[in-house]
């Protein structure tokens, strides 16, 4: 039986830090041990979502509503109505999209993702985070000082472009739609969704690059 | 909880660290991901309660440890806690009452299950909702020592609400254990009422808080 008892727990921690080994890599291995054993999980299906996180689900996803939504005025307009729903058109739902909600940058406002409480994220459309993106430095100064961040990743931006930082305190998770490059015209599908990068759609990367592949 | 995890606005921390860009750094990072898809946690216990548990970790070790580290020492607790797992078990790496071999998931099981997982916190409305868009709505200036996802730093401010969402399952509730509907805002704040003059005056904060963070 789960106690939810704070005090509780935080004892449990503090044993746990006394007498387990400290490399990381042995207490995964023990946890993994421990419910294979117990018949709670096998480990060839660990296996399998390693493979499903690792080829399959990725910001490849994210890249693609975003182009979607350059081409296609009405499905644009459905995302930005409703982005949970309508990236189901895709089957790319799942954990963590329940509640997802798409911002759009313009020329005047930019928008910037965090998580100061813990790491939220869209997992099934953009994947793992980097691990920037759960650094302390990035919770802790996202939301204060956003433009001295954003130009740690080369982003400047003119006194005239207001920053939204979204701070995902709740179970909505946010999609940072980015602007369509100047040089893009007649793109297709593919082509556009190739120069869409996962820190575009967190919003620390604004201007993207009209490159073909 | 004012704890160490509440870390919008601490200064004192120095350059993202940008080159750490991969979503995993080792192999056990990435299985450690992978259990955590998988029902490894004990029944009956919340999302909230989980996020609970990695903030009471040693405010020494939650700085320190590395994210995924965080997540496997969680679950050890949460597993303890719950009469599931016991210290020894963890120090041997293996469990005193096996049980029959788990069936085998492959990887089209796994994406469906992954697509299933898309979980809807909404809930019944307890109560008509107490503002709307377009309000000026003030944060409590204090909160409990129990899990909240109010933070320190939009404590006591003044924003607007621009979206309601009807109501959700409450995190404060949801991490003792109850399922409790409550209406959630989207609350946009000037960052000069968050920061002071210093900060941009176009820019903007934006946090998703339920109805009681409101006073």
């Amino acid at each position: 039986m789960t106690n939810f008892d704070s005090e509780k727990a935080a004892e449990i921690h503090r044993q746990l830090h006394s007498h387990l080994p400290p490399d990381p890599a042995l207490r995964v291995k023990a946890l993994e041990s421990l419910v294979v054993e117990r018949g709670i999980i096998a480990s060839e299906t660990i296996d399998a979502w390693v493979e499903a996180y690792s080829e399959h689900i990725g910001p490849k996803r994210g890249a693609r509503v975003v182009a979607r939504a350059w081409l296609d005025p009405a499905f644009r307009a459905r995302l930005m109505e409703n982005a949970a729903e309508t990236i189901e058109e895709f089957g790319f739902q799942g954990n963590a999209t329940g509640h997802l909600i798409a911002v759009e940058n313009t020329g005047t406002t930019h928008n910037m993702v965090v998580c100061t409480l813990c790491s939220c994220y869209p997992f099934s459309l953009l994947g793992i985070s980097p691990s920037w993106y759960r650094s302390a430095e990035y919770r802790a100064r996202a939301v204060r000082e956003p433009r001295k961040v954003l130009a740690e990743f080369g982003v400047e931006l003119g006194d005239d472009v207001a920053v939204r930082v979204w701070d995902s305190t709740a179970e909505v998770r946010y999609l940072v739609v980015p602007q369509r490059p100047a040089g893009t015209e007649g793109w297709d599908e593919d082509a556009l969704a190739a120069i869409v990068t996962r820190n575009s759609m967190i919003g620390t990367e604004r201007v993207l690059k009209a490159e073909r592949p | 909880m004012d704890g160490i995890h509440d870390l919008g606005g601490k200064e004192g921390f120095g350059p993202i660290p940008i080159g750490d860009d991969a979503p995993f750094a080792h192999d056990w990072e990435e299985r450690m991901w992978a259990m955590s898809r998988t029902g490894i946690l004990p029944p009956g216990t919340t999302i909230d309660w989980f996020r609970h548990g990695v903030e009471l970790l040693p405010p020494k070790d939650y700085l320190t440890y590395a994210y995924f580290n965080k997540w496997c020492t969680n679950y050890f607790m949460l597993q303890i806690d719950a009469g599931i797992t016991e210290f020894d078990e963890i120090l041997s790496g293996h469990a005193k009452h096996p049980g029959p071999p788990a069936p085998v998931l492959g990887l089209d099981e796994v994406l469906e299950a992954n697509r299933r997982a898309n979980t809807d916190f909404s809930s019944d409305a307890p109560a008509p909702p107490r503002f709307a868009v377009g309000d000026e709505v003030r944060t409590r200036s204090r909160m409990h020592s129990g899990h909240t996802r109010l933070p320190a730093y939009a404590r006591a401010a003044t924003g607007t609400v621009i979206a309601h969402h009807g109501a959700h399952l409450l995190a404060d509730e949801g991490a003792r254990g109850n399922h409790v509907g409550e209406h959630l805002y989207t609350v946009s704040f000037a960052a000069t009422e968050l920061w002071g003059d210093g900060a941009h005056p176009h820019d903007t904060v934006t946090l998703d808080l339920w109805e009681s963070y409101l006073v």
